[in-house]
């Protein structure tokens, strides 16, 4: 009953997005009252119900109802709650319905709350944003229904084990959050495309919901590159693995688009250029969902295989994308120009940014999409670091520098001069770590320039703060102060990671010490331990620091048995300046157990810095929102004021 | 450096700036993939044609049963990858994978030797029994398809 709930629910969901694009585009020709008679309410009414679909699903999977097919391949009764709950969608069809799921909500959040823009420039918006969300209604309905029904209930094959780690919790809603939440971004910039409305107001309404979009992007990657690092046991925290790239490529596009449109809001300039970044921001969300979802990439995140699901999603990319960019090649040319600024300006800084962050994102994606057209004439390659490392820092060193230099600068215009000082001193700062690293170090070019990249834009991070009372410093100011320092941070903890990682692989008897940089670890027994779905050779290690007291790790080899699979858990030590990083292995015929050991100081800055940018966004978007807030507040008291003034 | 663009010609400038940044990155990208990425070969490409010793490539084939020795320091392995045709010695130093088994496919990542030995950094084998890396699936086949021809003879 609960699954053909849903399913119906959905089936409502899906016409009533139909019903906000009839609307809409009526509502074009006609004027303003439908937006407020339909669309609005069917946007709202739509994520409600397509909220509750995705509630049926998760009840479905909690209670283990293993007649529905979904539940059947993907849980079983013995998992943990959180498992099982989470099993809803760490699977194709369930994570589709996610993804859905989302889009409907914040189409519904735009609805409810977004009240600066004219009405029919809302009306477009709500209605792109309508028809974006129907075509995902129509694959899931047509092509991956999660609520299917089995004629006779099976066993359960339960959910894979890579999969059961609380990080599966957290990690796709997160980043689906971002993904799709630059479905807006997309829904204003054809909007605003259909009723030649490219405006500061239009980039003003946009820029929190970029921010949102954008934040959830950087913790679900951030969190992602953690989850990957201590659950494959590699010792990695990324691989330039396609999926990653499918999360990295709307990130980096998002970034270069909230800069944009900051630019837009506050100067009125970049208006074509904006429009543009949002309409391949979202394109990237779903092309990335095409490389994963179609399985035409080998990955561990490929649930499906299926061809007709590709096709289908392939169909969706080219409608939705080559619409908009058709859309924006007719009407492009009737956006007037924006406000002119010269080239060592505030704004000629962002574009540098822009301009750099768009080369890295066609980097990336060239290297991604490579093996599929070499494939395409029968010819097999991967693509890894030693590309996509080099060629994307020869524009991000760049554009790093630019970081620095940039916040610094005044809007319009701007003299050299009046920013020599702190250039110079940032400048000298960058030296002096140069000379440093590589008198005492001696390490490889590339994590030399990081390490001084690094202490530059930290030195210069919070230089725009010079001369200005801290206490009425705007929130967004300090949010972009914090996040280029988080950049700083984490790509100190890369560059030290990189260069000074020590790693250790050996088969040691039990007893046995090994050394790994400054820790002693010894061997102190391997033992079976039982987990609730698992059973587990666990080492217990103890490992002192520098001759230290001794801390106990215990690295397993875990068995589980539906569906039957061995995976290493890692275990991990943290302490201020690193992580000791614990793989136990397979036993030698002669009793011996391989263990592989990593020192890698700093390396926790990696994510440190990520989730300081994110923070960085927060305080931004926060600022934007609450200044908005205020300014509403005010205008409905002048007006309350003003009509006593009349009454009296 | 403080001299405004020219007014009417500023949105030309910054079209063609952006333009010769992505045509650059493209040109470089294209230069870049031509030369690192690594090629997929099974071993008999590889003992035909043996690629150069500093070129990253991916070996995938079958673990030939019987092959898998383990040196004495314990971690280091010994075994040959074999796709029917010929087979190409494979060592490797490090963590298995999980299911990496004798008779079971593998993706090894590394370099071919000139003493024709391949040096894995890296082993891609299945990540549970659904999965199998896209490199395999062909084979796997292929391989099934010339069992059954050698077979039925």
């Amino acid at each position: 009953m609960i699954a053909e709930f849903g399913l119906a629910a959905l089936w409502l969901a899906a016409a009533l997005a139909a019903l906000q694009l009839v609307a809409a585009w009526l509502g074009q020709r006609t004027g303003g009252e439908a937006l407020a008679l339909v669309v609005r309410p069917a946007a709202v009414t739509q994520a409600l119900l397509c909220g509750l679909a995705f509630l049926m699903l998760l009840w479905v999977f909690a209670r283990t109802d293993l007649s529905v097919l979904l539940v059947a391949e993907n849980s079983n009764p013995q998992s943990p709650l959180i498992f099982k709950i989470a099993g809803a969608w760490g699977n194709h069809e369930g994570s589709m319905l996610l993804w859905v799921t989302i889009m409907a909500a914040a189409g519904g959040l735009i609805a409810l709350v977004e009240r600066r823009l004219p009405e029919r420039t809302m009306a477009a918006t709500l209605g792109a944003q309508a028809f974006v969300t129907l075509g995902f209604y129509a694959f899931i309905l047509l092509a991956s229904n999660p609520f299917l029904r089995l004629a006779t209930p099976p066993q359960g094959a339960g959910l894979n084990p890579l999969l059961q780690d609380p990080g599966l919790a957290f990690h796709p809603p997160t980043l689906y959050c971002g993904y799709v939440g630059l479905s807006i971004a997309f829904s204003f910039a054809v909007g605003a495309l259909l009723t030649r409305q490219v405006t500061p107001e239009f980039a003003k309404v946009m820029r929190p919901w970029i921010l949102g979009a954008w934040i959830f992007l950087t913790i679900g990657i951030t969190a992602g590159s953690y989850w990957s690092y201590y659950e494959l046991g590699w010792g990695g925290w990324w691989f330039w693995d396609p999926v990653e790239n499918a999360s990295l490529m709307p990130w980096l596009a998002a970034t270069a688009l909230f800069h944009s449109v900051s630019v837009l809001a506050s100067r009125d300039a970049l208006r074509t250029w904006t429009i543009m970044l949002g309409v391949v921001a979202f394109s990237m969300s779903m092309i990335g969902t095409f490389l994963v979802r179609s399985g035409i990439l080998t990955s561990v995140h490929a649930f499906a295989v299926d061809p007709t699901r590709g096709t289908f999603i392939l169909a969706l990319l080219v409608i939705n994308i080559g619409g908009a960019l058709a859309l924006f090649a007719a009407r492009a040319g009737t956006i007037a120009e924006g406000e002119r600024f010269s080239a060592l300006s505030r704004e000629g800084g962002l574009v540098i940014n822009n301009v750099m962050l768009s080369a890295v994102l066609g980097i990336v994606l060239l290297g991604t999409l490579y093996p599929l057209v070499t494939e395409a004439f029968g010819v097999r390659v991967s693509v890894g670091p030693p590309y996509f490392n080099p060629v994307s820092a020869i524009f991000l060193f760049p554009m790093l520098v630019v970081l620095a230099v940039g916040p610094l600068l005044r809007w319009r215009r701007d003299t050299f001069t009046r920013i020599k000082l702190p250039i110079v001193a940032v400048a000298v700062v960058g030296l002096i770590v140069l000379l440093a690293v590589w008198l005492i170090a001696g390490i490889a070019f590339l994590e030399l320039l990081g390490l001084t990249l690094a202490a530059v834009v930290a030195a210069a991070a919070f230089l725009p703060l010079r001369g200005r009372s801290l206490r009425r410093l705007p929130l967004p100011v300090w949010g972009m102060c914090i996040a280029h320092f988080g950049i700083a941070v984490a790509l100190f903890g890369m560059s030290v990671d990189s260069a000074f990682t020590v790693e250790r692989l050996s088969a040691a008897d039990v007893g046995q010490t090994i050394e790994v940089g400054p820790w002693k670890v010894r061997l102190d027994a391997v033992e079976p331990v039982a987990g609730p779905n698992w059973t587990a050779l666990s080492g217990r290690l103890s490992a002192s620091y520098e001759g230290g007291p001794a801390h106990e790790l215990t690295p397993m080899s875990r068995t589980f048995w539906a569906p039957a699979q061995t995976t290493s858990e890692s275990a991990l030590l943290t302490r201020w300046n690193g992580q000791l990083y614990t793989v136990i292995g397979e036993g030698t015929p002669d009793g011996r157990w391989q263990l592989r050991l990593w020192w890698k100081p700093f390396v926790t800055c990696i994510w440190l810095g990520g989730l300081l940018i994110a923070l960085g966004g927060f305080l931004a978007m926060v600022g934007r929102v609450a200044a908005d807030v205020r300014r509403r507040v005010a205008t409905r008291k002048i007006a309350v004021r003003r009509a006593e003034v009349a009454a009296a | 450096m403080t001299t405004a663009f020219k007014p009417k010609h500023q949105r030309l400038v910054l079209v063609i700036l952006a333009l010769v940044a992505i045509l650059a990155a493209g040109a470089l990208a294209a230069w870049a993939l031509k030369n690192q990425a690594s090629y997929f070969y099974i071993p008999s490409q590889i003992v035909s044609n043996p690629p150069d010793p500093d070129r990253g490539v991916r070996l995938g084939g079958m673990v030939k049963p019987g092959s898998l020795k383990t040196a004495p320091d314990g971690v280091t392995m010994h075994f040959l990858v074999d796709d029917g045709k010929a087979e190409v010695p494979v060592t490797f130093a490090g963590i298995a994978p999980d299911l990496f088994r004798e008779g079971s496919g593998v993706v090894a990542e590394g370099h071919m030797m000139k003493d024709g030995t391949f040096v894995a950094s890296n082993l891609l084998a299945k990540h549970d029994e659904n999965y199998v890396p896209r490199e395999l699936q062909d084979m796997t086949k292929q391989q099934a398809r010339e069992t059954v021809a050698e077979t039925t003879k």
